[in-house]
């Protein structure tokens, strides 16, 4: 027995939760910075963001809001499968989840191409020749949704590791922090796309 | 409260785990040895520092050019700050003392996530050498000062990416160690440990890392967005592209001036611990100190646009943030009070730790006086940007947290190491210290209200009285900082063996081994009193 780690094996899962939910608060004030500089500029040019939102497909972004609520659904179900101790329903219910995710990041991407297709991208000339607000607005599209993009890969790979421990056991009915903390996490990221939909989509 | 002898453990210095050598240090998940990691990289990336800061003090010994260039010395302010700020002084207290002691003092036998701790070092490691990089590759060192002020931070043509993406993994460290601490807080007191009970220093951490958490994602923010703003020409706080300079300043200091209090509160925590031991007495106002620390916490937040009193901001605005850092005096001032009321009175013994304790407060209330000349609308038109700013912020960050530092480690010394150090030497160093100190950053304060500007490679020949004093003293002190480091280094190597309470003090660290035990204690103490009371003490039950 290695009396090394003795004290580093036993966390327990309150404390394990307490570390997580701590660690959101940061992701909160880490994009609330973004909100913030969203809220100054919105004030500042509103007209342009109107006209600049309006270039967004809302139909795209409203299919990929219904994939992440949903996939906030099957990963709390597998919170509640494992918990039940039925480990197969869990492992599929989470790769369900990862499904919707890599699905929201292909729309993602066919959304970014397709801009750059228009020359709409930071520092293009066809930005550069559009009114101040609709640059800004361009920027902070850029900078938030694909912030949050890095936060849904994250994402993806945490319930990848999800999947791996149901499968050898280590995440199992009694130990599942791990899972439990991962969708916490999802439900961050569902939660910042809740509010970046309406702010970036829907304000024509 | 009674706790079992440990004599049967080896101490955390001796102990064999899994890995050998260098590497039972550099993956040791046990808090004192990271607490020890920390202190060696806080020791060298200071004395880098200082060095750099002694290069520019040499500068402006006369005006013109002495020993350098001005981009050399626009490189060198911007290294220091970077460095000193977000390398020594942030982490500083609460990486090295508070990792090593949070535990011992709560009664626990480590944090409550080590291997995120561990974790924490590294990026901290990474954060700062590429801190300290920046200075030497490419496009030649950042010369932006610590502040990364837009839109020059944007178009200098330096390494302003390497020192902001520094910064940036540097704060995600400090994040990080600071969740580790709530949850420790949290949930590893020992049993009978209410919240009550637990000693001041874990209560200012528990504050000081509230701010960590909560501000400092605003900074990393920040920072991407200039990154952004650098690679991807987006223009948030570019004029030309219709963004806002004074954004930036604003979302930089909402960070920034609480990372003044993630300095200041464990320092006052650490000298909360040293007053109560070195005066024999329990501390005064145990309530008042408590909450003084969280509204320091909670109230600093708002206080932010007091750096920007010329930057373009509504009367009320300036008003209003004003009034706030004459509020944030208030607990802080409160604080001063019961240090003082808690040696009144008390059988004295005036160890090198206390020593600088006292020196903490002396320096502290001149840095805070001075900070509500600066805090103040009118006098601050005058001073802003001026040498006065300077000595400002070097008597609450170097004599705040500074002299902190050196009571922090001449009163755990010998618990950390086991060794005792020589008085005499650090009393010697301690007079060194002191008195290079107010040489150097005192007369700063009048060059100021004299007109001398900051950061500025050059001035106006009446001013050189003043650069003189300032650069003698700094050699005093860079003299008195060797003497002290040479004293604790060959105590803690060749000292008398200490025993494990040498100042009799009374909270739990003293009880047990110097050096602890791996494990710290054998069994958790159970607690069944309030902290701070001496023996003579039964009143204060």
């Amino acid at each position: 027995m290695s009396v090394h780690n003795t004290h580093a094996e036993h966390i327990d899962s309150e404390t394990g939760k307490l570390g997580m939910w701590i660690f959101l608060f940061t992701e909160l004030f880490l994009f609330g910075g973004l909100f913030l500089v969203y809220a100054v500029f919105r004030a500042k040019y509103s007209a342009e963001f109107h006209i600049a939102a309006g270039e967004l497909n809302a139909f795209i972004g409203t299919m990929n809001t219904v994939f992440l609520l949903v996939s906030s659904m099957t990963v709390a179900m597998s919170l509640t499968a494992i918990q039940k101790g039925d480990r197969k329903l869990a492992m599929f219910l989470v790769l369900v989840t990862i499904l919707l995710a890599a699905l929201f990041m292909v729309n993602k991407y066919f959304e970014w191409t397709h801009k750059f297709e228009y020359g709409i991208y930071p520092g293009s000339e066809v930005l550069k020749n559009m009114s101040h607000g609709e640059l800004l607005f361009f920027g902070l599209y850029y900078m938030m949704t694909g912030l949050h993009a890095l936060h849904v890969l994250v994402g993806m790979v945490l319930l990848s590791i999800n999947v791996v421990r149901i499968k050898s056991g280590s995440v199992n009915s009694n130990h599942y922090l791990m899972l439990e903390n991962s969708a916490l996490y999802w439900h961050l990221v569902d939660l910042i796309w809740i509010f970046l939909f309406p702010l970036l989509y829907l304000i024509t | 409260m009674s706790i079992s002898g440990s004599e049967t453990q080896v101490s955390y210095l001796d102990y064999q785990g899994k890995h050998k050598g260098i590497w039972s240090w550099l993956l040791s998940t046990d808090h004192k040895r990271i607490g020890l990691l920390y202190l060696y990289a806080i020791i060298v990336f200071f004395f880098v520092a200082a060095f750099l800061g002694l290069l520019m003090r040499i500068e402006l010994i006369a005006p013109g050019r002495t020993i350098m260039e001005p981009q050399t010395y626009n490189g060198l302010f911007t290294i220091h700050g970077i460095i000193m700020i977000f390398v020594i002084v942030i982490p500083g207290l609460a990486a090295v003392f508070g990792n090593f002691f949070l535990p011992i003092l709560i009664g626990a036998r480590d944090v409550a996530f080590p291997k995120l701790n561990l974790f924490s070092w590294y990026l901290y490691m990474i954060g700062a050498i590429l801190g300290v990089l920046s200075q030497f590759i490419g496009g030649g060192a950042p010369d932006t000062g610590w502040t990364f002020y837009v839109p020059y931070s944007v178009e200098s043509s330096t390494n302003v990416i390497y020192a902001l993406t520094a910064a940036f993994i540097l704060g995600f460290s400090s994040i990080l160690t600071g969740l580790n601490f709530i949850v420790t807080i949290h949930r590893m007191r020992a049993p009978g440990m209410g919240w009550m009970r637990m000693p001041l220093f874990p209560w200012a951490l528990y504050a000081t890392a509230w701010i960590q958490v909560l501000a400092t994602p605003i900074v990393g923010i920040t920072l991407l967005m200039v990154i952004a703003e650098r690679v991807l020409n987006i223009g948030f706080f570019d004029p030309a592209l219709g963004g806002d300079p004074v954004l930036f300043q604003h979302l930089f200091w909402i960070y920034s001036h609480p990372a003044v209090y993630i300095m200041i509160l464990p320092a006052m925590g650490i000298v909360t611990e040293i007053f109560p031991t070195f005066s024999q007495k329990p501390v005064f106002g145990y309530g008042a100190i408590v909450l003084s620390s969280l509204a320091i916490a909670f109230v600093g937040y708002f206080v932010w646009g007091h750096h920007m009193f010329t930057s373009g901001m509504s009367y009320n605005a300036r008003w209003f943030f004003s009034f706030l850092t004459f509020i944030v005096a208030v607990p802080s001032a409160i604080k001063v009070f019961n240090w003082i009321s808690t040696m009144y009175g008390g059988s004295i013994d005036l160890k090198p730790p206390l020593l600088y304790a006292i020196s903490f407060i002396f320096l502290f209330m001149i840095g805070g006086f001075t900070g509500l000349v600066l805090g103040s609308l009118a006098t601050n038109v005058h001073t802003h940007d001026t040498a006065f700013v300077v000595a400002h912020f070097h008597y609450i960050i170097f004599g705040g947290m500074g002299f902190a530092f050196f009571a922090a480690i001449h009163y755990w010394a010998p618990k950390m190491f086991g060794r005792m150090y020589n008085f005499r030497v650090a009393n010697i160093a301690w007079v060194l210290n002191f008195t290079g100190f107010n040489l150097l950053y005192f007369p700063l304060f009048i060059v100021g209200l004299q007109g001398m500007p900051r950061r500025s490679y050059d001035y106006l020949p009446q001013f050189q009285s003043g650069h003189v004093l300032s650069t003698v003293g700094a050699f005093i002190l860079i003299a008195g900082l060797l003497l002290m480091v040479y004293n604790l280094v060959r105590g803690a190597r060749k000292g008398e063996v200490a025993p494990a309470n040498p100042w009799k003090g009374v909270t739990l660290e003293w009880k047990i081994p110097s050096p602890p035990p791996h494990e710290n204690f054998d069994d958790i103490p159970v607690i069944t009193s309030k902290p701070y009371l001496f023996g003579n003490n039964s009143d204060n039950k």
